[in-house]
């Protein structure tokens, strides 16, 4: 019996392998080709091209398009914005999402309202969430300023939050990037108005809604890890930070990795939290290479000039897809 | 450490990350619930419904005055042409990916995986100039015709992970019994998977209604928008805000799918990192 159903089985394999596999994979492929492949070939040509919003072609005209672009003060401040917007709010997504996927990998009381809670940024709609961050960074009524500038311990003590905050942040001791002048109740700050307080809140609404999804894939991780693992540590003594250093670590390190390089491509990618929250404002001071592809391909209509503005984009992206799939395989072998 | 201890150290880890990631969402339920008197005056704790709130007014105000619920049924439309898009393409090449095509099946299946990586900010200038040519400028076609371009490679990928936990011995047991590839298919292998395409569809339409770049680059009339980006075009316009309506707007569409998420959330684990991570 076994060898006939075995038999058989391997003659269809054989007819399959040929005709129905790419059969079933084909329009999958073709309808990717055609809607990724093409468009992003179609950017190649058209960054090559003087090319402007009422024609897909135009004049070839070499490299102009990314000299005259690397030559535009805004391009380079933009450049700039995205590889600081990047590895600042991936460095707070990776810590945050550590810690917090160790804390919620355990069970305990309550813990389905507060994963609940967590899920909240990543379930909701970018660009709407992001114009939440637009009311709560709002320059007459922000709750933040609100915060800090009232006693909210009202019949106690009084307490300024913003005195605390001047009290740390208020020093020599700190680089420039980080020190603050002493917040003025009357004047507080306009969070989306100056352009470091508008590359801080940009930052940190991405972040904000980037840290649920690394988390998710941490404690994913964190699950598969065999729970032998946890006995053989204990056996030798690990236990605490030494445990996390030498044993949890070393073991999360590749799907982290492959956490991280997902969170690069979408945040170098990302064009929804800039465009709500600043529009690259004030003064272009907070453009992504998105965004100023965004403003000179369709507001100022340079085709063209758009597309190798976006197209800056293309190695470094190229470079993380590669690095992934050497991780990918690792996890897999692990 | 006692078991109590630990729970406090859980609490107190946990519960500062809960309070930072809710509170935009406490927040726009505030705003959402007061009314202009009261949400205008600088005198006014903004934490305590003061006079006239809490009130109805805003979602009131939501659903009268603006294009809003238009929105909502062109996102719902969009929605569903495109995860029917979806599970017609991405079904079957997943099924056969995970099945048929042995080493060479993997490859392919990271290759369609790699096209989700490249983003609608690399693509949006051409697609524009193409969806122009076809005349689709301006109508719910255009978004239907595109975004499928992501939930495909995002949707196959998932499936993949779902169809490699579904033991192959029970569709060699229906070919056994006479049926053929695509009958046990049909009967064995897609039955068994309906948790593994609710959780493609769910998440697949959240990523269509999550799209940003194209809405607001093909649409530009107001009465053809989707939620994403008629609540940020159409409602601020200039220096007239209407804060408690957006707050309302916003908070509409987040309640359902964070709902769906917590409950599809350790299937989308399972898919997610089912493909590669096993």
């Amino acid at each position: 019996m076994a060898v006939v159903a075995s038999g058989r089985r391997w003659q269809d394999v054989f007819e399959e392998r040929r005709f129905l596999g790419p059969l079933l994979i084909a329009p999958a492929v073709l309808f990717i080709a055609v809607l990724v492949g093409a468009p992003l070939i179609l950017a190649i040509y058209l960054s090559f091209t003087d090319a402007t919003a009422g024609s897909l072609t135009g004049e070839f005209v070499g490299f102009r398009n990314y000299l005259d672009a690397w030559d535009s003060e805004n391009f380079r401040r933009a450049l700039r914005n995205t590889v600081i917007f990047t590895l600042v709010s991936q460095a707070i997504v990776l810590v945050g999402a550590g810690v917090l996927a160790h804390a919620l990998v355990r069970d305990f009381r309550g813990k389905w309202i507060l994963r609940l809670l967590i899920l909240l940024p990543w379930a909701t709609p970018v660009a709407l969430s992001t114009v939440g961050f637009l009311w709560i960074f709002h320059p007459l009524y922000s709750v933040v300023n609100w915060t800090l500038t009232h006693d909210i311990v009202p019949g106690g003590p009084a307490f300024f939050p913003y005195r605390a905050v001047d009290w740390i942040f208020a020093r020599d001791f700190w680089p420039g990037a980080i020190q603050i002048s002493p917040i003025e109740p009357i004047d507080p700050p306009q969070w989306l108005g100056e352009p470091n307080l508008a590359m801080a809140a940009i930052i940190f609404a991405h972040a904000w809604r980037i840290l649920p999804f690394a988390t998710v894939i941490f404690i994913a991780g964190l699950a598969s890890m065999p729970p032998e693992i946890d006995d053989a540590a204990r056996v030798d003594g690990a236990t605490g930070l030494k445990k996390f250093w030498y044993v949890t670590m070393p073991l999360q390190l590749p799907i982290a990795l492959v956490a991280l390089l997902f969170g690069i491509v979408f945040t170098a990618t990302d064009m929804t939290v800039v465009y709500v929250l600043t529009h690259g404002g004030p003064f272009n001071s907070t453009h992504m290479l998105t965004t100023w592809a965004f403003d000179t391909g369709i507001n100022g209509s340079a085709l063209g000039e758009g597309a190798a503005i976006s197209l800056y984009l293309l190695p470094p992206l190229a470079l993380v897809a590669i690095l992934m799939l050497r991780f990918a395989r690792r996890v897999e072998v692990t | 450490m006692s078991r109590a201890r630990e729970n406090l150290v859980s609490y107190l880890i946990v519960g500062p990350f809960a309070i930072v990631l809710a509170f935009p969402f406490y927040w726009m339920l505030m705003t959402a619930l007061r009314g202009d008197n009261d949400l205008y005056s600088v005198e006014n704790v903004p934490f305590k419904f003061n006079d006239g709130s809490p009130t109805t007014s805003n979602f009131r105000f939501l659903f009268e005055q603006t294009q809003y619920d238009k929105w909502l049924a062109n996102t719902a439309l969009v929605g569903a042409v495109v995860v029917a898009i979806t599970l017609v393409l991405a079904l079957p090449a997943a099924y056969a990916l995970a099945r048929l095509s042995g080493r060479w099946g993997q490859s392919v299946g990271v290759g369609i995986f790699l096209t989700y990586l490249v983003p609608p900010t690399l693509l949006f200038l051409p697609l524009n100039r193409v969806v122009a040519e076809l005349n689709l400028h301006d109508r719910l076609w255009s978004l239907i015709l595109v975004y499928p371009s992501f939930t495909v490679p995002f949707s196959t990928w998932l499936l993949m992970g779902f169809f490699k936990t579904i033991p192959p011995d029970l569709e060699d047991a229906a070919l056994v019994d006479g049926a053929s590839r695509l009958g046990a298919l049909a009967r064995v292998v897609f039955p068994l998977s309906v948790p593994g395409i609710l959780t493609v569809v769910i998440f697949s339409f959240s990523l269509v209604v999550n799209e940003f770049v194209y809405a607001i680059t093909f649409i530009s009339s107001t009465d053809a928008r989707t939620v994403s980006a008629g609540v940020p075009t159409e409602l601020i316009r200039g220096d007239v805000f209407y804060w408690g309506a957006l707050m309302a707007a916003t908070l509409i569409p987040a309640i359902p799918l964070a709902l769906l998420y917590n409950v599809f959330l350790n299937r989308f684990i399972a898919g997610f990192t089912g493909g590669a991570f096993r």
